[in-house]
């Protein structure tokens, strides 16, 4: 009862999680992912005709804080486990956005 | 295997008969011995914890705290301050965070001393530690089996007697299952009961941090620590601490227990099964009342569970993209592909699956039919819970439907690696508290764990049952 995913199908879901896969990759998860789904399609049989869906569990609303400044992370702090960041201008640096 | 108990520790400092430096030197002792065969341990932070350990024995004995001296492992998904946190993921290989994680604050404010972090599936995403990106943890019964997962690293750590106790995080029985599968006790609590800041997200309506002790009585002392409202995660409750230690009377007499009999009819080992009725003769002897539940929707937790964590997965995995911290690709020449080669680079096959996994049943066309119907049956399976506390005080049934199963059996079938978490899932989706109790052994040696799943913020219930329980089967 495997769902039947083409390639492209799991190209265009790699895409949008940002993920570039490798061939072998999308073959294995096109296998996988039909499995997997195939067997979780037994939820589509449960009634649920006016049942909720529950996206959380919380006994009533979250928490509010008081709305008061406390400290926050030093910009240098949080630069320091950046992959590359220009510590003295203080901003994050990434590849070449515009051509 | 011998080690002491969180109580035992902190009694013989109190009573001048070992100090937290002493303590701490043997823990690290045993971890080194033992760790290279176990890969327990990612982390030893054998001078931090040192120093750390003769600050707290200069002080007066006024000012120790209930965990004073007692050391202490952590799974790697919790932050450290100044101390690399991975959860064991290349992705985060190095990342050193910037702060401590509330449960570490309190541990710490406690008395305790964190010796170490505990190697775990990457990303929290596994059932038996062999997901993680600097190789599986061992159980210590048995070097071929698996320790379960994901926090098999602190399960095994425990388990070995390397230290008292540990931190470990439950998603989908994350806890419980490695602490079946090792033979120790296994606390999940009610979701909102332990703050979750700074505990690295896998899926944050299911995700709760809790105790692994050798000793209930350990698990009811460490939750009395960890549990509270924290101004820092919305979702942690108000509602008060319960003396968790108080509860633990022994006596089970007023006690009401449910058992989902349809649930246990198919694919349970037999001596699993063997196990759980001489843990159900136990409670009776204790002066528990068993009695028969349905929870019609249990059988569809394990789908519900995988469309719901891996949509949740998908959304918070989407922070690691190279550029504030954690692993970058080394040679993209445009934003786009640095993102999608770190993504591909950094990611292990299992994260990369549920992510694909969750991204698909968020999808246009799939969310309805996947995401939306996983979340109303989710609802379906919470309401069966609510009706079985109209007449029980607790739900029991085997935490797991084997022993620890082999390494690499399960690792080329991820949907058979899924199916063995068909009895933890259910109290995650319900945001309920449950624990692990070890209940006897397979044939060949392998431990069994028996679950109990309490009300809402019930822990006092359920850890004054699973006590009872080990005490019953101590005498034999």
């Amino acid at each position: 009862m495997s769902e039947s995913l083409t390639r492209e199908e799991v190209e265009r879901i790699a895409a949008l999680a940002h993920l570039e896969l490798t061939p072998d990759e999308i073959e294995t998860f096109r296998r996988q992912l039909g499995d997997i789904l195939g067997y979780a399609r037994q939820v589509q049989a449960v009634d649920t005709a006016d049942v909720p869906p529950t996206s959380h569990v919380l006994a009533g609303l979250p928490r509010d804080r008081e709305d008061a400044l406390r400290p926050s992370l030093d910009r240098d702090v949080a630069l320091s486990q950046a992959p590359d960041a220009a510590q003295a201008a203080g901003l994050f640096r990434v590849p070449r956005v515009i051509g | 295997m011998g080690a002491p108990t969180i109580a035992a520790v902190r009694d013989a400092i109190a009573r001048g008969e070992t100090t937290a430096v002493t303590a701490c030197t043997e823990a690290l002792d045993r971890i080194a011995a033992r760790n290279p065969e176990l890969n327990a341990f990612l982390a030893v932070e054998r001078e931090r914890a040192l120093e750390r350990a003769a600050s707290l024995d200069r002080l007066p004995p006024e000012a120790h705290g209930p965990l004073h001296g007692v050391p202490i492992a952590v799974k790697d998904n919790i932050c450290t301050r100044g101390v690399v946190t991975t959860a064991a993921s290349k992705m985060l290989a190095g990342y050193v965070p910037p702060y401590d994680a509330t449960v570490v604050e309190r541990l710490e404010k406690a008395g305790a001393v964190i010796v170490g972090k505990t190697n775990l599936d990457e990303f929290a995403m596994g059932s038996s530690t062999e997901h993680s990106a600097f190789g599986p943890v061992r159980n210590p019964w048995n070097a071929d089996a698996t320790p379960g997962g994901s926090s098999g690293g602190s399960a095994a750590a425990v388990a070995a007697g390397l230290v008292p106790a540990a931190l470990g995080s439950d998603t989908g029985g994350s806890i419980r299952q490695p602490a079946a599968f090792c033979g120790v006790v296994g606390l999940k609590p009610t979701y909102g009961r332990v703050s979750r800041y700074g505990l690295i997200a896998f899926a944050s309506s299911l995700d709760q941090i809790g105790p692994f002790t050798q000793t209930v009585a350990d698990a009811a002392l460490l939750l009395g620590v960890l549990a509270g409202a924290d101004d820092r995660d919305a979702t942690s409750a108000a509602q008060p601490v319960d003396d968790y230690l108080g509860a633990l009377t022994g006596d089970l007499s007023t006690l009401r227990v449910g058992v989902p009999r349809a649930l246990l009819e198919e694919g349970v080992a037999p001596e699993v099964l063997q196990a759980f009725e001489a843990g159900l003769q136990a409670l009776k002897a204790r002066g528990a009342q068993i009695v028969d539940v349905p929870l019609p929707h249990a059988r569809y937790a394990i789908p519900v569970y995988y469309l719901v964590a891996t949509a949740e997965a998908s959304s918070n995995l989407a922070r690691y993209d190279g550029v504030r911290y954690g692993y970058r690709t080394p040679d993209a020449r445009s934003l786009k592909s640095m993102y999608l080669r770190t993504r591909d680079e950094g990611f292990g096959a299992e994260v990369k699956r549920r992510i694909m996994l969750g991204t698909y049943v968020l999808s246009s066309g799939y969310y309805d039919a996947y995401y939306l119907k996983a979340q109303q049956v989710r609802t379906l399976i919470r309401r069966d819970y609510e009706q079985a506390f109209e007449t029980v005080d607790l739900v029991a049934m085997p935490t797991t439907p084997t022993p620890a199963f082999r390494l690499g059996e399960k690792t080329d079938d991820p949907l058979q690696m899924y199916l063995a978490d068909v009895f933890t899932v259910s109290a995650n989706l319900s945001g309920l508290p449950a624990i692990s109790v070890p209940c006897g052994r397979a044939p060949d040696g392998l431990p069994i764990g028996f679950q109990f799943i309490g009300r809402p913020f019930d822990e006092a219930t359920v850890l004054k049952a699973a006590d009872g329980l080990e005490r019953e089967l101590g005498k034999s």
